[in-house]
């Protein structure tokens, strides 16, 4: 099942890798990855959306809490949440299709950014399936280019309205 | 008043406690090497390779459970600590490395005997940094100390270019760390521990699995009281041994690949194991599927152990010896006098211990064998002697003949299975205790890995003793041909090429050789008798091999004793790692 981890990290030179260098190291798998600074400039959050079992789940947010530079690790997927995902499309357009693409766009709310005689450049912004959406309507039409951001993801609420604890009590289970 | 970086470093190591630097000097590190020139409070001792300056500073915190400490150049000399820095982060070794690193500057120019240090070392280092301002330094040295030697121990690493060590700046030693984002837990949760508390009153076949985390945490007296209290049989890893007296008699000897059938088999039919400190390593479990289905109850300070290899029915993350104190009381007020008697399970333990019994046969007139030696040894050392190992079969005889009665006697490379860990380990410990007795049991293959530390040794004036348990064969590797390659010895010959006791009066040390039987015990007393640092050549069986054994890809109740007839079909475990590696 694939899981969105959000992760507190220290804003400094390294950390990044010393993430990267865990998954490849544990071989586990990165789906995406994107990070950016906090409110507060001295952290930095990821979001990375991952894949595995209960059991390599575990592993992972736990070796990520492992790492010294690492402040808080909530695996977002456990509870409710908010995803989202920013996507720029280049469609190629001529004169016949142009209004098929303002159509498309429409439909999901989609913006259109730039023109040029032959292409349009949109963005689009949703979850996983919302995007899979337009880009499946968009592709009869001739994606020139594809840029998207990867997912970042917000819980709706944490149980007990409180921050999940950065040291889980491993929850037991039977083998 | 301003200090430089240089003078810094050294100051804060002083406060830190550090007496004792294992290093090595080049370009950029001399001003901290003309810091340390003049400093009485810290000896510096100059190893002859940096790999053994690193197992140096392994040796001395496995034997004080202090950090070690070492400095290296840049470059090459930061290079070569890598082995060792892997080896301290798979044993959970507390170290504090520093290695010099190009100026600022350059960073990044490729320039002479510049590395990326911090990049190379991180997936091998529990923590590393790379100070780039003067100001900086005092907080870092203060964080590296903490976080090696606090949660689970572990090597760190500070690389301090040339101008930052030149740099100067006011001093202030930072009397705290607080690190938001590290916090080990150390106190178990108290739920857990009772019912932990609850399935070991329950218990009918219970058994106690402890490691090298009992030793890391001082916890081996709790440990010993837990197993009195409630009379359960225990066994140790590799890295455990001398957590537990080895003449008790609740012990059944170590466990895994080349453990006891009867801790083996006490582990299999186990209702209950108690894992403390230990990580349900591959080389303990066999293979998983048909581990042992007993309940599990797995305490460790470091969360990710548990669930890794093995479920835990009841985990406890926590120190063992702050869980065990709880846990030892919640018994005690829980009605212990309650406590189902294992009377039957003792029985059978009897049984399986005489089964198969460690054994090996030793005729006057025959060639020395492998196992002789070392009971010899561990007859004559004092109890409180400290033993190192290389990697081989000589380490496996170590760990299952030698009697391990004091905690932190036997340091040896577990988890990365270092060969050329043994002298440089050896060295460090001794350096730490000169008045104890250090004796490294080593291999014809082995020593020469690190061979060069015999000079320190010499140069140092420590008295260690080296055994070299010599085979003529990389004789691990020899074995696994015989037993699952058809006896196809590709590479693991060396044969007696090397004269080792001319090798060691060359280094300026004695040389001893032992070729018979009855001259065992002699040359040990004459190597004990003199003043230095002795290398003693016994010439061994050279097809001895080590059993009992559970071949690579078999579960734990699989053991072999002795060569089979038709040695790869006999053997032909189905592997189910694909890999067969000694
Ligand atoms: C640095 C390193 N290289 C290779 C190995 C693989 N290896 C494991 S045991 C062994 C043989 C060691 O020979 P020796 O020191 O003579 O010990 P013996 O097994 O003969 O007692 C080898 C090559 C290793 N553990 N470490
Ligand atoms: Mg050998």
């Amino acid at each position: 099942m694939q899981h969105v981890i959000s992760v507190l990290v220290e804003n400094k030179s390294g950390v990044l890798s010393r993430v990267s260098g865990l998954f490849s190291g544990r071989g586990f798998n990165i789906d995406s990855l994107s990070v950016a600074p906090t409110l507060d400039p001295s952290a930095s959050m990821m979001t990375i959306v991952t894949q595995g079992d209960d059991r390599i789940i575990e592993q992972i947010t736990k070796q990520l809490n492992k790492l010294v530079d690492i402040i808080k690790v909530v695996d977002i997927t456990e509870n409710e949440y908010i995803e989202r995902e920013m996507v720029l499309i280049k469609v190629s357009a001529r004169q016949e299709e142009r209004a098929e693409v303002f159509r498309i766009a429409d439909i999901f709310r989609a913006r259109i950014l730039d023109s040029s005689s032959t292409s349009y450049t949109i963005e689009a912004t949703g979850d996983a399936k919302k995007i899979g959406a337009i880009v499946d309507q968009l592709r009869p039409l001739g994606i020139k280019e594809f840029m998207r951001t990867g997912r970042i993801a917000i819980a709706r609420k944490s149980e007990s309205g409180e921050p999940a604890e950065k040291v889980k009590v491993p929850r037991p289970h039977r083998r | 008043m301003e200090l430089s970086g240089s003078r810094i470093l050294v100051e804060c190591l002083k406060r830190e406690g550090v007496r004792v630097l294992f290093g090595y000097p080049g370009g950029v590190n001399l001003p901290v090497f003309d810091a340390l020139y003049d400093e009485k409070e810290i000896d510096v001792v100059l190893c002859r390779h940096e790999q053994g300056g690193i197992h140096m500073a392994e040796g001395y915190a496995r034997a004080t459970g202090q950090p070690g400490v070492a400095l290296v150049t840049s470059g090459p000399g930061a290079t070569n600590t890598v082995t060792g820095l892997t080896d301290a982060y798979m044993d959970s070794t507390p170290i504090v490395v520093i290695t010099g690193q190009v100026p600022t500057h350059l960073l990044g120019n490729d320039a002479f005997q510049e590395a990326d240090v911090v990049g190379i070392t991180r997936p091998c280092t529990k923590y590393n940094v790379l100070v780039t301002k003067v100001g900086d330094l005092a907080q870092a040295v203060k964080e590296a100390f903490y976080i090696a030697t606090s949660g689970r121990p572990g090597p760190v690493l500070i690389d301090l270019p040339k101008d930052v060590a030149l740099a100067k700046t006011r001093f202030k030693y930072p009397e705290k760390v607080s690190l938001r984002s590290y916090a080990p837990a150390l106190k178990g949760n108290k739920w857990q521990i009772k019912q932990a508390a609850e399935a070991i009153l329950k218990a009918r076949r219970p058994v106690i699995y402890a490691g090298g985390g009992v030793l890391a945490s001082n916890a081996h007296t709790e440990l010993c009281e837990l197993a009195e209290l409630t009379n359960i049989p225990l066994t140790l890893t590799v890295m455990g041994l001398g957590a537990f007296p080895g003449t008790h008699r609740l012990f059944l000897g170590m466990l895994g690949m080349h453990g006891t059938y009867c801790a083996n088999m006490s582990i299999h039919h186990a209702d209950l194991i108690i894992a403390i400190g230990a990580r349900f390593d591959d080389r303990v479990t066999g293979r998983v599927a048909d581990f042992s289905r007993a309940h599990i109850i797995h305490i460790d300070v470091d969360p990710t152990s548990i669930h890794k290899n093995i479920k835990a029915d009841v985990p406890i993350v926590g120190d063992a010896r702050l869980v065990l104190n709880d846990l030892i009381e919640i018994l005690q007020a829980h009605g212990i006098e309650k406590m189902e008697s294992h009377a039957d399970w003792a029985a059978q333990i009897a049984l399986w211990r005489a089964e198969h019994p460690l054994s090996y046969t030793q005729n006057d007139n025959e060639v020395i064998k492998p196992q002789y030696v070392i009971e010899k040894i561990s007859e004559m050392a004092p109890k409180e002697a400290i033993i190192t190992t290389d990697v081989g079969q000589h380490q496996m005889w170590a760990a299952q003949f030698y009697k391990f009665d004091c905690p932190r006697t036997f340091i040896n490379s577990g988890g990365l299975g270092t060969m050329g860990y043994g002298l440089p380990a050896a060295i460090g410990a001794q350096k730490a205790y000169p008045n104890r007795r250090v004796i490294c049991i080593s291999g014809d293959g082995s020593i020469v890995m690190n061979i060069q530390e015999i000079a320190t040794a010499v140069e140092q004036r420590l008295p260690v003793k080296v055994a070299i348990i010599n085979n003529q064969y990389l004789g691990m590797v020899r074995q696994w041909q015989q037993l699952f390659y058809n006896k196809r010895y590709s590479s693991s010959y060396m044969g007696d090429a090397i004269d080792f006791v001319k090798l060691a009066e060359a280094f300026g040390a004695a040389g001893l050789r032992a070729t018979k039987v009855v001259e065992v015990e002699p040359v040990l007393q004459k190597a004990m008798a003199i003043d230095g640092p002795v290398i003693i050549d016994f010439k061994v069986s050279p097809t001895e091999n080590c059993y009992p054994m559970i071949p690579a890809g078999a579960a734990i109740n699989e053991m072999v004793f002795a060569d089979p007839e038709t040695p790869a079909s006999a053997l032909a475990v189905e592997n189910v790692d694909g890999v067969l590696t000694a």
